[in-house]
C-alpha cells in the first residue's frame, strides 16, 4: 500500500484541559482499508484524539485533512455528515426497541401519508446487516433480547447506516465481549476492510492488537511515540513504548532505593494467600514487609486497581485470606482497614477520591475523622495543624487549607489525597497509580516521599502504569497479566525481565 | 509572622455567604410589605404578649422550620423525605390516643370517665404523651433510614410508602377518629406564649440540638462528605449508611416535634390534615436556604430562613387580601424567583458587580 490512499490526516495536534495537557503535537494517519490500532495507557490521550476528530472537543493546535481537504469538525453530527462514525465502548442504544428499529432510527422509510413502512424498515435492516456484517438475525426482536456482541454488530451497522462511513472508529468494543464473540467481531471489522472502510481500533488487549490490526500508533502521556506497521513491531517493543522507558537521572533514586533497602525487614506486615475474586482476580500470593516498596505491574485490566481493593477491604474477597501482622483479618471495610493502619489513595481520583465541594482542609482530615469516629471530633485547631502540616510536607499549592479542593490542579489534589491516607498514620500505604495525569515535577516528589515513607518503616505498594516509576522505586515487583500474578521480580533485574512478563512472552 | 495588611471591608465576602441569598430572598418580601401593606412591621404588647404580623410569620412558621431542620441533613446526604405530613399525623394520633384513649375502646375507671373532657384530665401525664410521640416519630424515620440506607431504595421511593401509609397508619390509631384534644397543658406546646409563642422556644431547642448534633460532631461533616461524593467518602472510611440512617431518623424525630406542635395548635387530632403537604413547604425551605438536592454543603440556619420566607410569602399574600387559593400559585412563583435569583448566571453578576477593584486576588 502506498501513502498516497490516506483518508485522514492529522498534524500537530494540540488539546489542553485545565491542568493538563492532553494531546501535544501529536500527528496522526489513517489509510483507506486499514485497521489502526491506537494503544497507550490511561491518560495517554487516545480518547482526546478520538474526540478532537469526531467533534466532540475542539481542538488547541493542528489541522485535520479529510480526503485531502482540510476540515474544522464542529460536532460529533458534523462528524457523521462527514463520514466518520463512532462506536463507544458502551454499546448506547435503546435495548428496549427492535433491531431495525435501532439501525434505522431517526431515517425510517416512509410509506404513503408519513407514517413509517415498517415493512420496507426491517426489510432495509435486515438488508444491511447480512450484506455488511455478514449476521442474519430477526431484525424484529428487542435488541435487549440479543447478546452483547449481536448489539454491539447493531451499533455497527447504525454507525454504517448513518453516514455511509467511510472512516468508523471504534472505542474499546471488545472490552465487554468473550473470545467467540470477539472473533465474530473481527470477522466483520475485516469484512468492511475490504469494503475500503478505513477503522480505528482502540483497545487495551495486545492480544487482539496484533491479530487484527495493520498499523499501531502508540500515544504516552499525550504525546506521539510513533506509528509502526504491526508486523515489524515485536511485542516487547511495543509494551516499552506504551510504558516508557527514558534512561533518565535514575542515579539519585536508585542510590535512595538502596539505602532504603538495608531497612526492609523480614516478617511480613500484610500478607495474602491465594487471595481473589470471581471474575475480578485470580488467586493471588503477595508479602509486603516493613520499610518495603512493593511495585505492582501490569497493564490496564490485568488485575492491579482490583488485588489494591482486595487488600484495602473496598470489595470483599470470595477466596483467600489476608493476614495483617500474621493475624487473620476478618472485617472488610475501608473503615477497619484505616483502623488497623491500612491506607489506600484510589485511582479514579474524581469517581473515588476528592471531595471536590469539600476545603482542603476537610479533606485532608477526612479519613483521619472517620477512622476516631463520629463523636471525637477534630477541633479547629488540630484540623488547621494537620492540614497545614500537610500542605507543607507535601509542598500542596493551595492559597489556604480552606479553599475548595475543586480548584487546585490535578496534581494537587492528588496529593491531597495522598495527604489523607498520610494522616492516618498506616503502616501500610497503598498507592494505586499516585502521579497519574500529573506533571513531571510532582510525579519525582512523589516517587520521593514513597521512598522516604519505606525508610520510615512503612510498608508501601506503588501501582503505576509506568513501568519506568515502578522500576525506579520498587524493592520488588509483582507482575500481573489477565487478572493473575505471573512472577514477582526483585528490583535488581532488568526492566526488560518485567516488560517481558507483562507482554507474556515466554 | 508578617502583620496583616489592614484589609478593606469586601462585599464579595458578604455575597459568598450562604445566608446572603435567603436573606435577599426574605429583605426583598419583607420590602414589598413595606410598601404595600399598611402596618405590617407594627408590634404591640398587651397581656404578656407580643403580637403582629411578624410575630405571625415567626409563629406560623414554627412548623416548616421544624421539618426543614431535619429535611436539611436528608437533602444534604442526597436523599429526600416526602413523609414528614405524614409523620406529623402519626405523632398527633399517638399524642391523642394516649391522653384519651377511651375513643379506641380503653375502659376507665367510671370515676375517671366523668373527667374525659375536663381540660385539666390527662390519662398519660404529659411527658409520657411528649415521649411516646417523640418515639413513634422517631421509629417512622428510623424506618425510612433502614429503606434507604440499608434496602437501598431510592429515597423518594422509600419515603413515599409511608407518605402514603402513614395517614393511613394514623387513621388506625385513633379508630378513624377525629379525637378533640381537651387537655390544656398540651395546648399550651403550639397555643402558648411567653412573652413570644412558645412554639419559637421549641425551634430554637431543636435547632440548637441539630446544631451540636452536627458541628459539635464530625456528623455534620460526613453528611455533607456523603452528599458531595457517596464512594469517594466510603473510600474514606466513612460509614455512608449508618449517616443516612441517622439523617432519616432525626427527620423523623423533627416531623414528631412539629406534629406535636401542629396538633397541639388546632387540639384535636386531624390525621387527614394535620402537615397536609407540609413535606413540599420544608423541602422548600430547604431549597431556599441554597442546599443543593443532589446533596452537600448545608446550613441549619439558612434552611430556617428559607421556612420564614415561605410563610413571609403566604402572610404578605393574605395582608393585601389573596384568597388562599391563589397563594398556591403566588408560592410557585416565587419559586420561579428564587431558582432564576440563585442561578449561577445571577451569581456571576453579582460577583462581577461585588468584585473587589483594583485588588487582585
Amino acid at each position: 500500500m502506498s501513502g498516497n490512499d490516506r483518508i485522514v490526516e492529522m498534524k500537530g495536534i494540540g488539546k489542553a484541559f485545565p491542568g493538563v495537557q492532553a494531546l501535544l503535537d501529536v500527528d496522526f494517519d489513517l489509510r483507506e482499508g486499514e485497521i489502526h490500532a491506537i494503544v497507550g495507557e490511561n491518560g495517554a490521550g487516545k480518547s482526546t484524539l478520538i474526540k478532537v476528530l469526531t467533534g466532540v472537543e475542539r481542538l488547541d493546535a493542528g489541522s485535520i485533512t479529510l480526503a485531502g481537504q482540510q476540515v474544522t469538525v464542529k460536532s460529533p453530527l458534523h462528524a457523521q455528515e462527514l463520514g466518520i462514525s463512532t462506536v463507544y465502548q458502551e454499546v448506547n442504544l435503546c435495548p428496549n426497541l427492535t433491531v431495525a428499529e435501532n439501525v434505522l432510527i431517526g431515517r425510517e422509510p416512509r410509506g404513503k401519508g408519513g407514517g413509517i413502512d415498517w415493512k420496507s424498515m426491517n426489510q432495509q435492516a435486515k438488508e444491511l446487516l447480512r450484506q455488511r456484517l455478514g449476521i442474519d438475525i430477526d431484525v424484529t426482536r428487542t435488541l435487549g433480547s440479543y447478546p452483547v456482541a449481536v448489539q454491539q454488530m447493531a451499533a455497527f451497522a447504525r454507525a454504517l447506516e448513518i453516514s455511509s462511513a467511510r472512516i468508523l472508529i471504534l472505542d474499546e468494543p471488545t472490552s465487554s465481549l468473550d473470545a467467540r464473540e470477539t472473533a465474530r467481531l473481527f470477522e466483520v471489522m475485516r469484512r468492511m476492510k475490504s469494503d475500503g472502510v478505513a477503522i480505528v481500533f482502540i483497545t487495551h488487549f495486545i492480544d487482539q492488537v496484533y491479530e487484527i490490526s495493520d498499523r499501531i500508533t502508540v500515544l504516552r502521556n499525550g504525546e506521539l511515540v510513533g506509528t509502526f506497521e504491526t508486523a515489524a513491531l515485536p511485542r516487547v517493543q511495543l509494551i516499552q513504548h506504551m510504558i516508557g522507558r527514558t534512561m533518565s537521572d535514575l542515579d539519585e533514586m536508585a542510590s535512595m532505593k538502596r539505602e532504603s533497602a538495608k531497612h526492609i525487614r523480614g516478617e511480613a506486615l500484610l500478607e495474602a494467600e491465594g487471595l481473589g475474586r470471581e471474575g475480578e482476580l485470580h488467586p493471588v500470593d503477595l508479602e509486603m514487609h516493613a520499610g518495603e516498596v512493593l511495585g505492582i505491574a501490569g497493564l490496564l485490566g490485568s488485575g492491579r486497581t482490583e488485588l489494591a481493593h482486595l487488600l484495602y477491604g473496598t470489595d470483599k474477597p470470595d477466596r483467600g485470606v489476608i493476614r495483617f501482622q500474621g493475624r487473620e483479618v476478618r472485617k472488610y471495610s475501608p473503615l477497619a482497614s484505616i483502623r488497623r493502619g491500612v491506607a489506600l489513595c484510589p485511582e479514579d481520583r474524581k469517581g473515588a477520591g476528592i471531595l471536590d465541594d469539600l476545603t482542603v482542609r476537610e479533606n485532608i482530615i477526612l479519613a483521619l475523622q472517620a477512622s476516631r469516629g463520629w463523636f471525637k471530633y477534630l477541633s479547629a485547631q488540630q484540623q488547621q495543624a494537620t492540614a497545614d502540616r500537610y500542605i507543607e510536607l507535601l509542598n500542596i499549592a493551595t492559597p489556604s487549607a480552606d479553599q475548595p479542593v475543586k480548584n487546585l490542579s490535578g496534581g494537587n489534589q492528588q496529593k491531597v489525597i495522598l495527604a489523607r491516607s498520610l494522616a492516618t498514620n498506616p503502616q501500610v500505604l497503598i498507592l494505586d497509580e499516585p502521579t497519574r495525569g500529573i506533571d513531571v515535577g510532582a510525579k519525582a516528589e512523589i516517587q520521593r516521599l514513597v521512598l522516604e515513607l519505606a525508610e520510615e518503616g512503612k510498608s508501601c505498594a506503588f501501582i503505576s502504569s509506568e513501568l519506568d516509576e515502578v522500576f525506579r522505586t520498587s524493592h520488588r515487583i509483582v507482575v500481573l497479566r489477565d487478572q493473575e500474578k505471573v512472577t514477582e521480580l526483585t528490583g535488581e533485574e532488568d526492566v526488560y525481565a518485567v516488560m517481558e512478563a507483562i507482554a507474556g512472552v515466554e | 509572622m508578617m502583620k496583616k495588611p489592614k484589609r478593606p471591608f469586601q462585599w464579595s465576602k458578604l455575597t459568598e455567604s450562604r445566608l446572603f441569598l435567603p436573606l435577599v430572598a426574605l429583605a426583598l418580601i419583607l420590602l414589598f410589605d413595606l410598601l404595600f401593606v399598611d402596618g405590617f412591621f407594627d408590634i404591640s404588647y398587651s397581656g404578656g404578649r407580643l403580637s403582629g404580623s411578624l410575630i405571625n410569620i415567626l409563629r406560623n412558621s414554627s412548623t416548616v422550620i421544624l421539618l426543614a431542620l431535619g429535611m436539611t441533613l436528608v437533602i444534604a446526604t442526597g436523599g429526600i423525605d416526602l413523609s414528614v405530613g405524614a409523620i406529623m399525623a402519626i405523632a398527633a394520633s399517638v399524642a391523642a390516643i394516649m391522653m384519651n384513649p377511651v375513643i379506641i375502646g380503653v375502659e376507665l375507671p367510671p370515676h375517671l370517665m366523668e373527667f374525659i373532657n375536663d381540660p385539666n384530665f390527662t390519662f398519660a401525664p404529659l411527658w409520657q404523651v411528649i415521649m411516646g410521640t417523640l418515639i413513634a416519630a422517631t421509629i417512622c424515620g428510623l424506618w425510612n433510614g433502614v429503606l434507604v440506607a440499608y434496602g437501598n431504595i431510592q429515597p423518594m421511593v422509600a419515603t413515599l410508602i409511608l407518605m402514603y401509609a402513614g395517614r393511613g397508619i394514623a387513621q388506625l390509631i385513633t379508630n378513624g377518629v377525629r379525637i378533640q384534644i381537651f387537655y390544656e397543658p398540651y395546648a399550651f406546646i403550639g397555643g402558648g406564649w411567653l412573652i413570644l409563642p412558645f412554639s419559637l422556644y421549641i425551634v430554637a431547642i431543636v435547632f440548637v440540638l441539630a446544631w451540636l448534633l452536627t458541628r459539635k460532631t464530625a456528623i455534620g461533616l460526613f453528611v455533607e462528605s456523603v452528599g458531595v461524593n457517596a464512594r469517594s467518602s466510603f473510600f474514606s472510611g466513612i460509614e455512608e449508611r449508618k449517616i443516612k440512617l441517622l439523617a432519616y431518623t432525626f427527620c423523623g424525630f423533627c416531623a414528631g416535634v412539629a406534629g406535636l406542635v401542629a396538633s397541639s395548635n388546632i387540639k384535636t387530632s386531624d390525621s387527614n390534615n394535620i402537615g397536609l403537604d407540609y413535606e413540599l413547604d420544608a423541602i422548600l425551605a430547604v431549597v431556599i436556604g441554597g442546599t443543593l438536592m443532589t446533596g452537600g454543603r448545608f446550613s441549619l440556619l439558612a434552611s430556617i430562613i428559607g421556612g420564614l420566607v415561605i410563610q413571609a410569602i403566604t402572610t404578605s399574600m393574605y395582608a393585601i387580601g389573596v384568597a388562599a387559593n391563589a397563594v398556591l400559585a403566588i408560592k410557585g412563583v416565587v419559586v420561579i424567583l428564587v431558582i432564576l435569583l440563585y442561578s449561577e448566571q445571577v451569581r456571576a453578576l453579582v460577583r462581577r458587580v461585588t468584585a473587589p477593584k483594583g485588588v487582585s486576588r
